[in-house]
């Protein structure tokens, strides 16, 4: 269970973008989360993703709460929530190849059988094999969130967020990267917590575990 | 009429067909189509001026030949640049000098470059009281004139050319540190970085793997764009007296002996090495105008977004 309780959290000194949120996420099931735009939903994904400190309030992963955030969190904890952003575009190094993007968790935990994963993970997301040696700058949005999914469950975390993950693509890849997780629940038991505005596209996905913030 | 034609020869949107051009065309292959031929140009000119630095001296005789008959010759077919004031073949000598000059720009510039962007880089990625110090330490360099801080330097260890390697190198690297910092600011919050750090990246990963690489192209351009500046420093330090010793032939060296034989009506002791002194400025910022818009990754990605 990746918890968080009264969580409070923003970027300007007062002004609260988060207050007292909780959200529970358990694994091996999706959970929705929906909410206007503007209402914290990406302060949330960034606090459970242990990527930014919270203000106040709590953040457990699997019973044990968390002290640090970002590089103060250790890689066991950091590794063990996955996190998808909205645009895939600012979310990869431009210098760097989508072979080392999907490269990168692997090599930086020390992983062995490198390329085999990155086979796997590319046939896992129906990544096309061959923009692998391409740039960023040169493959379309919807290759590139593919690839950010893979890298994303490249080390099999434990939980899942999906930030507004299918925000920018059109209905076919969006139905194909829904897949995609639905697959790593189902296989490694993942807990998806998927955050839209769009409660339609929540409701598709989750059914009625859809819960508002 | 007129309207008509250029409405059809711009695109839709205005200047969006240039830049959409410049990105395949121009930027990939190294700038438009002007921009490449100065960039070459200024290139093949600073080849030559290099190699003729490092060939003419080592072909030559000593350029330190005092010949007390032959004072102040204007240029001859023997004697291309003319004689100084002690009788030295002015040729060899300005082409000695430069060498010597262009050494002394190139090491200081390293010295520079290396120092700024580490201290800019770690001011940047660690933020907090660090950051707060070294750029106190950075305010307190620039805050004194860049010259005046030489000289002490170079006051301490006289007369030895890593005097002046140091009085350059050690004063330069602040400008260098602000640049490296505002651009690892910069990076600092871009999604990507956050991508990494949950892929399980440590500090020293993302310092190696993303920050570095994309502080590379900045940390280059400034350090061509300092060449020249330290050229004109390590001059301005012989000029003065407290530069490199005598007996080496710097620019500096060379015009500060033949300042006082200009109103002797000797023009030459002070045109022609401060002819290859303009020459080799212009090249160098040639090259870097050239190389600015070239493949600097990030801005050819931003470009076709």
């Amino acid at each position: 269970m990746l918890r968080a309780s009264g969580l409070v959290a923003g970027y300007e000194r007062g002004k609260r973008v988060l207050d007292g949120v909780n959200v529970d996420l358990p694994r091996g099931g999706v959970r929705g989360l929906a909410g206007p735009s503007g209402c914290g939903k990406s302060t949330l994904a960034r606090v459970l993703a242990l990527l930014q400190r919270p203000w106040a309030g709590t953040v457990e992963l699997d019973g044990s709460p968390i002290r640090g955030f970002r590089h103060a969190a250790s890689r066991r904890q950091r590794t063990a929530v996955g996190v998808v952003f909205q645009q895939p575009r600012p979310a990869v190094d431009p210098r760097m190849p989508l072979r080392r993007v999907l490269e990168e968790p692997l090599r930086a935990s020390g992983e062995r059988g490198v390329p085999e994963r990155v086979a796997e993970l590319t046939e896992l997301t129906g990544l096309d094999g061959e923009l692998l040696g391409r740039f960023p700058h040169e493959v379309s949005d919807g290759q590139l969130q593919r690839a950010c999914l893979a890298r994303a469950i490249a080390l099999r975390p434990r939980y899942l967020i999906c930030d507004e993950m299918t925000g920018m693509l059109d209905a076919s890849t969006t139905a194909a990267l829904v897949r995609v997780v639905d697959e790593q629940v189902r296989v490694e038991g993942t807990g998806v917590l998927a955050i839209s505005h769009d409660e339609s596209l929540l409701h598709a996905w989750a059914g009625d575990d859809v819960i508002r913030l | 009429m007129v309207e008509l034609d250029s409405g059809r020869a711009r695109p839709p949107g205005g200047g969006e067909w240039r830049s959409a051009a410049r990105t395949r065309a121009g930027t990939a292959r190294g700038g438009t189509g002007r921009a490449r031929l100065r960039a070459r140009a200024s290139v093949v000119v600073l080849v030559s001026l290099v190699l003729a630095a490092v060939l003419v001296p080592m072909l030559s005789p000593a350029p330190g030949l005092v010949d007390y008959t032959s004072v102040r010759m204007p240029p001859e077919p023997g004697h291309p640049f003319g004689t100084d004031t002690s009788g030295r073949d002015l040729f060899v000598r300005s082409w000695a000098g430069l060498r010597i000059s262009l050494l002394v720009a190139a090491v200081s510039t390293l010295v520079s470059t290396v120092l700024g962007s580490a201290v800019g880089a770690v001011a940047g990625s660690f933020g907090g009281w660090v950051d707060r110090l070294l750029m106190r330490v950075v305010d307190a360099i620039n805050s004194v004139p860049h010259l005046l801080l030489g000289i002490v330097i170079v006051a301490l260890y006289r007369g030895t050319v890593l005097a002046v390697v140091l009085s350059i190198g050690l004063t330069h690297w602040a400008t260098v540190a602000r640049v490296v910092r505002s651009e690892v600011l910069g990076l600092r919050n871009r999604p990507y970085i956050d991508a990494a750090i949950s892929a399980g990246a440590g500090r020293w990963w993302v310092l190696r793997k993303h920050v570095l690489p994309a502080i590379v192209p900045q940390a280059v351009l400034s350090a061509v764009l300092l060449v020249p500046h330290a050229v004109f420093h390590e001059t301005a330090l012989s000029f003065l007296g407290l530069g490199l010793p005598p007996h080496l032939a710097s620019i500096g060296n060379i015009l500060g002996d033949g300042r006082a034989a200009v109103l002797l009506g000797a023009w030459w002791i002070v045109v022609f090495p401060a002819l290859l002194l303009v020459a080799t400025t212009l090249a160098v910022s040639g090259l870097a105008a050239g190389w600015r818009d070239r493949a600097v990754p990030t801005r050819r990605s931003e470009l076709s977004l």
